[in-house]
């Protein structure tokens, strides 16, 4: 009874001190996290997308259905459903300055964990913004966005919202699929809020043909990207 | 007051009409004995019995008598091969002295030009001393080799197997000698399934109203001229044959077997109850679900509907409004850490109920939760439209369907279903644009008619009746883990397969 007694009380000292780093991440580099190039990056073997302009996280709270779409809804800086940032610009939440960081995966998802862990951000109760711009090289129409993220996370194309995935959630491959859209011919603009509660955080992302196949035509371009050293 | 007494009694005839278990029969003119192979010809469904007559139906649900064959003789089969329709038909000149007859046609359709029966001679016969009675034709047309074979006897010595050719529907080689495959029964037919072959025929006795025995049994062999085995490794040469199906509830004695494959994977077998006692005892067609288990076939039930879970097959999340999920007996409370950890109660907490088990978070309350109220959940659900989505099962109410037949409007051997929400109006609809919303009022219309077809696994197959500006048919599937749509029906995956659960 004592040993376990004793092994309880080192778990709940452990899990404290985990919370904590987790809550104020110290400077960790990305591991799975480059900073972008100027190039027209094609997706994976498997069509996710791996470039994207992350926003440092800022606070929110809650991860149900009508918390997750207040917390979207609100604005946090001018413009924030259309803007198309460039690398290093920054806005200012509530007093705080945040930064876009444009950014390549080396998985297919993006590790937000990472992300914030590398810019001594918290990864619990934040709220990340994310957008890229794909290119398409004609209309395709009846495509889907398909999406996972841990946890919740709302998702626009070209300024439509098109999927929510809400609750504490992991990221599950196509978890979230959006009803059938068009992409353009040329720039799409792909935009998620992503929420996380609390522990890992990460997202993944592709676009879908009608019938579930890997959509691989496109390619990713943030434009201008500054040379800088990866997070 | 005069209205609303009258609109109160519209719905208490409504609701009595939905819960009618004559709904669950086929419906209209069903009076058949010894029907034939349900037949597919021109946008409509046939069936033809004893007596010459036969039954026609649009939809193969709503049923009504067609017209009379040329020839009255008992039991007859039919079959289409080509531009040809066969049609097999017996008459007793003795007590085991009779002859099957051939029936040609191009159409079975009266209103067709080319409706025309022409006679094709016996192909099958019995002299009144022989251990055979030739009556009670069945033919397969084999799907590995195209040969065509004919099954026919009843109880007079055996069930025997002679081939005809495909190309005229005559006899192939008539003298050479039927091989006998059964005994003790009448109504054989065959049919194949993933590389066996299977004599369906009728035991028991006939034509005795609710005092019939008929029943239907199966065996196999892995050649069409047997052995037949039964699931004992008896031969039903010697009088083997497994239970396909037998009397159950109001039907007594089920005969005469006859596959109709709806591609896909789905199936249904027609048969004839000697007596259905809420009709008088009168003898009627039905058309029920076909399945397979363990390479034996099932005589599956008609779905009734009911109150469900809708869970995807391909990703185990259920089907729900696109609502903010409230859990069933509130949000949990944290009323102390687990049991057996620091701060932790030493003996349950005191108080009404049945002591729960430790203490803290895991304790429960010590009573039964209630369902969740829909009433009450829905009053923060969104008027109008609401999107579905899928997601994990928790016994809420926006995940619970309810699944009612509506009377007047079918499919092969079932009627139409609306799909609800339990305890509300919101019904599940398919959009012009091939996707779910749930609509808050059911119109009737066939975006929000749906069939449910039951697949082997046990799983099942639901497609609206029509989605709007489409012609193409369309099964409900699984997108990703928590979202459905529609997309063709494939039989080798599960996206478009679901379970329907009691919540």
């Amino acid at each position: 009874m004592t040993k376990h007694l004793i092994t309880l009380i080192a778990f709940l000292i452990l899990f404290t001190v985990l919370d904590h780093v987790a809550h104020v991440a110290s400077q960790i580099p990305a591991s799975t996290l480059r900073a972008s190039d100027s190039s027209n990056k094609p997706p994976d073997a498997d069509g996710f997308i791996q470039r994207w302009l992350i926003l440092e996280p800022l606070n929110t709270n809650g991860l149900t259905d009508t918390a997750v779409q207040a917390a979207v809804k609100k604005e946090y800086f001018a413009d924030q459903l259309n803007v198309v940032p460039r690398d290093g610009d920054k806005v200012n939440v509530d007093g705080a300055e945040l930064t876009w960081h444009a950014l390549d995966t080396t998985n297919y998802n993006v590790n937000l964990f990472h992300f914030a862990r590398a810019y001594s951000k918290k990864t619990s109760d934040v709220l990340f913004w994310a957008v890229t711009v794909i290119n398409s090289p004609r209309e395709m129409r009846d495509v889907r966005l398909a999406i996972g993220s841990n946890a919740a996370s709302v998702w626009w194309v070209n300024g439509k919202e098109v999927i929510g995935i809400y609750g504490d959630r992991q990221t599950v491959i196509d978890d979230g699929v959006s009803k059938r859209l068009t992409l353009n011919k040329g720039p799409n603009v792909v935009r998620a809020a992503i929420i996380n509660g609390g522990g890992a955080t990460d997202f993944c992302a592709r676009f879908l043909y009608a019938e579930d196949r890997p959509l691989k035509e496109i390619t990713v371009s943030l434009g201008t990207i500054r040379t800088k050293p990866s997070p | 007051m005069k209205k609303i007494l009258f609109t109160t009694l519209c719905l208490l005839v409504t609701v009595s009409l939905a819960h009618d278990s004559r709904v669950f029969a086929l419906d209209g003119e069903i009076r058949i004995h010894d029907p034939s192979t349900v037949i597919w010809c021109n946008g409509k469904f046939y069936t033809y019995g004893t007596g010459g007559i036969s039954l026609v139906s649009d939809d193969g649900w709503t049923w009504r008598r067609g017209p009379s064959l040329p020839r009255r003789g008992v039991a007859p089969d039919v079959i289409h091969i080509g531009d040809r329709y066969f049609l097999y038909i017996a008459a007793n000149s003795g007590p085991t002295k009779a002859d099957i007859n051939l029936l040609t046609n191009k159409t079975l359709d009266p209103d067709s030009p080319d409706y025309k029966w022409e006679e094709g001679g016996v192909v099958a016969s019995s002299d009144g001393i022989e251990d055979c009675n030739a009556i009670d034709p069945g033919v397969l047309l084999d799907p590995t080799s195209g040969r065509l074979w004919l099954t026919y006897g009843s109880y007079f010595g055996y069930i025997r197997l002679v081939e005809l050719d495909p190309s005229s529907g005559k006899r192939l080689k008539p003298n050479e000698k039927p091989r006998n495959i059964a005994i003790n029964g009448e109504a054989s037919i065959m049919i194949y399934h993933e590389g066996w072959y299977y004599l369906l025929v009728t035991h028991g006795s006939c034509c005795r109203g609710a005092d019939s025995g008929y029943n239907i049994r199966v065996g196999r062999a892995k050649n069409v001229a047997g052995p037949f085995l039964d699931n004992m490794g008896t031969d039903m040469l010697r009088g083997g044959g497994k239970l396909f199906v037998g009397s159950s509830g109001r039907l007594i004695g089920p005969g005469h077997f006859g596959l109709f494959d709806l591609g896909d994977g789905i199936q249904r077998f027609s048969l004839h109850y000697e007596a259905d006692l809420d009709k008088g005892g009168a003898s009627i067609l039905d058309v029920r679900p076909l399945l397979w288990k363990d390479n034996w076939p099932v005589a599956g039930e008609r779905f009734v509907g009911g109150t469900y879970q809708i869970e995807s097959l391909r990703t185990g999340t259920s089907l729900e409004l696109t609502v903010e999920g409230f859990p069933v007996g509130g949000r949990p409370v944290r009323r102390g850490p687990p049991p057996g950890s620091p701060g932790a109660p030493l003996s349950p907490p005191t108080g009404g109920g049945a002591p729960p088990i430790g203490g803290g978070i895991f304790a429960g309350t010590g009573k039964p939760i209630p369902t969740q109220d829909v009433t009450e959940v829905s009053k923060k659900w969104p008027e109008g439209n609401v999107d579905v989505r899928m997601g994990n099962y928790m016994c809420q109410a926006q995940q619970k369907w309810s699944i009612e037949p509506i009377s007047g409007s079918g499919y092969l051997g079932s009627p139409y279903f609306k799909i609800t929400i339990a305890g509300t109006d919101r019904t599940l609809t398919a959009t012009e644009d091939a996707e779910l919303v749930a609509m808050p009022i059911f119109t009737g219309r066939p975006e929000q008619l749906w069939r449910f077809d039951e697949l082997a696994d046990g799983s099942w197959r639901i497609m609206p009746k029509a989605i709007p500006s489409l012609k193409q048919s369309l099964a409900l599937s699984a997108v990703g883990s928590s979202f459905a749509t529609f997309a063709s029906f494939d039989s080798r995956s599960e996206k478009q397969r679901w379970l329907l659960k009691t919540p």
